[in-house]
């Protein structure tokens, strides 16, 4: 079967012009030197994440780990800062993540609907707001008005709902049939009932798909965290790093680099932390791709 | 006396029905509450706030206690000596984005549509995406750290290779093309899922006909693959075409210094300084208004124009 398959495929290549065959080298080579560029930095931090500090700072580390060792880590460990924003990225994803859904999947479901009474008129003053925003400082001044400037709660309603995961979602719900809802309405299901158990069981790949744009979007933020949050025991990862990052291009733009002694270098441990930084993401992405390829498509087709 | 009975009656049936409708629905309506209070407290309540703009505001006296100023925030803004600077970025970052960021995603997507292996070709999606899901600090920490004028990768090639080390992000010729380039890096692959989505809806019989007519994968890619992104490839650029105004100012913030903010500030990015850092609410509020204001009419029109070519806009 498998040669069956391989002599399928040269007898193709063979009965290609000169020309295509050419088209067909350089475009692998071309497209396999996109990924390699799309991922290369991703690698070399991580190399030197985890390389020695030697090495590093001599700038010997280009693919793969020199010298390795996990000390840039076990930095991460001792300074506690660090691990605080850990948790707080963590805890404004999970608990972002959660009411973002829940207020998203309530607009989504009802707006859906033709029948609704006024339904044009919502839409419409919800899809506005991608048009029109009143812009950073009054929206600044009305987080300090609700007395949300450095709270939690603040970070974690403030950005709830994301009007264009709103739009994918409610574009989902109205490709699902309303016969449906009727014949559950039928058997005296309420609307409640019926979003819960038969709806949103169908929605299921655009609920993946915006439950992933809705954890990127907590977990990557960076300005409005740092513009609402004043405490350190509330900061998310981002915001630190971003502040490590502007500490060490100081130091080490005034030269004062290259302390192998410690084992471990400036820029290692930078690395290190963008590396726990991107992890997260990394390991959701390859679940939910094909879901989020789909909402993509289905948000273009339609909005 | 009996026709008009029966208008009233005509009149109200709508009413009624519309009334029970309403009942029917109620419960609709209570789940919309939750969602509607987001939008009212944290999206309008601040376009309520925009009468700051033209206000003297003290933070005192309160959004209602502050006094009216009519126009005199404006022509501060206008008569800032850095208006012209932040104005001349922004335009200019987007149109090197229109040129240079945009054809991207459609080459990556033409070049992805002429792969047969399938293992291939997903395996260059998957890597391609993975960049957008990078945060912009990352993305921005990489670049800056690359760029170091010590440890920095870029100057460690530039040294061996016999050149004198550049600090690139101090040097305010340098940032537009470093802008640029970690967009093109971040942005390309997942831009380029709208385009793949496209190319998929393009007929087979279409390269089936070319064939017959003699056409190689070349003639195939011009004669019928691009007329067929063709549509999308409007849409999408008249939409950028709207948006010149949105720079995604949180990476400009990240990436900018005092010594590139000649090529660097944005709008946003000085709006963010002078409101947030300086607190001159007033000022800053009008600027941003400008901003979106002109920002508003732009979408709006490429949006009526996308409609118009295509008979269907984004929205």
């Amino acid at each position: 079967m498998k040669t069956k398959m391989k002599s399928k495929r040269f007898s193709e290549w063979r009965s290609k012009t000169l020309g295509e065959k050419i088209f067909t080298v350089i475009n692998v080579i071309l497209l396999s030197a996109i990924g390699f560029i799309c991922l290369y930095p991703i690698i070399y931090i991580l190399a030197v994440s985890l390389s020695g500090a030697k090495y590093v700072n001599m700038g010997d580390v280009w693919l793969l780990p020199k010298g390795f060792n996990l000390s840039s880590y076990s930095q991460i460990i001792k300074r506690d800062g660090i691990w605080t924003a850990y948790f707080n990225s963590f805890f404004y994803m999970i608990v972002g993540t959660a009411v973002s859904m829940v207020l998203t999947i309530l607009g989504a479901y009802p707006l859906s609907k033709n029948r609704l009474v006024g339904n044009r008129a919502l839409n419409l003053i919800v899809v506005f707001t991608m048009w029109f925003a009143a812009g950073m400082v009054p929206m600044y001044l009305n987080f300090k008005d609700m007395n949300l400037l450095d709270s939690r709660l603040g970070i974690i309603i403030g950005f709830a709902v994301n009007t264009y995961n709103f739009i994918l979602l409610r574009t989902y719900f109205k490709s699902i049939p309303d016969a449906l809802e009727e014949a559950a309405k039928i058997d005296g299901a309420n609307d409640f009932y019926i979003l819960l158990k038969i709806y949103l069981p169908l929605a299921i790949p655009s609920l993946a798909t915006i439950g992933l744009f809705y954890a990127i979007q907590h977990w990557n933020s960076y300005l409005w965290p740092m513009i609402l949050l004043r405490s350190d025991s509330k900061i998310p990862l981002q915001v630190v790093l971003k502040k490590m990052v502007v500490d060490m291009s100081s130091r080490l733009d005034s030269m004062e680099f290259g302390r192998d002694t410690i084992g471990y270098s400036e820029d290692g441990f930078i690395y290190s932390t963008m590396i726990m930084a991107i992890l997260p993401m990394v390991i959701i992405y390859p679940f939910v791709q094909k879901f989020f390829v789909k909402g993509v498509m289905i948000g273009s087709v339609k909005g | 006396m009996k026709a008009k009975e029966r208008d009233v009656s005509l009149k109200r049936k709508p009413f009624k029905k519309v009334m029970s409708q309403i009942y029917t629905d109620r419960q609709l309506y209570i789940m919309l509450i939750p969602f509607l209070l987001f939008y009212a407290l944290f999206v309008y309540k601040p376009m309520w706030g925009l009468q700051v703009a033209f206000k003297d505001y003290n933070i005192f006296k309160g959004m209602s206690g502050s006094e009216w100023v009519d126009f005199k925030n404006f022509q501060a803004v206008f008569g800032n000596p850095y208006f012209f600077r932040i104005l001349r970025n922004t335009l200019l970052i987007s149109f090197y984005s229109l040129v240079f960021s945009f054809p991207m995603p459609i080459i990556l997507a033409l070049l992805l549509n002429e792969v047969r292996n399938k293992k291939f070709k997903g395996t260059i999606q998957t890597f391609t995406y993975l960049p957008y899901f990078i945060s912009a600090v990352v993305v921005c920490g990489m670049v800056t750290s690359f760029l170091s004028p010590s440890t920095g990768i870029v100057n460690i090639i530039l040294d061996k290779l016999g050149f004198d080390k550049v600090y690139f992000l101090s040097k305010p010729q340098y940032f537009r093309t470093i802008f640029i380039l970690q967009a093109i890096w971040q942005n390309t692959g997942y831009s380029s899922i709208v385009y793949i989505a496209a190319l998929g809806g393009i007929d087979m019989e279409l390269y089936d006909a070319a064939k017959v007519d003699g056409c190689g994968r070349w003639k195939q890619m011009l004669h019928v693959t691009l007329p067929g992104l063709l549509p999308t490839i409007v849409t999408l650029f008249i939409i950028n075409v709207g948006n010149v105004l949105n720079v995604n100012y949180e990476k400009i913030i990240l990436l900018y210094q005092p010594a590139t903010y000649e090529t660097a500030d944005v709008i946003n990015s000085y709006v963010y300084r002078l409101g947030i850092e300086q607190s001159n609410y007033g000022v800053s509020t009008a600027m941003g208004l400008f901003n979106s204001a002109v920002g508003f009419v732009l979408v709006y029109i490429a949006n009526k124009m996308s409609n118009k070519i295509n008979g269907t806009g984004l929205w």
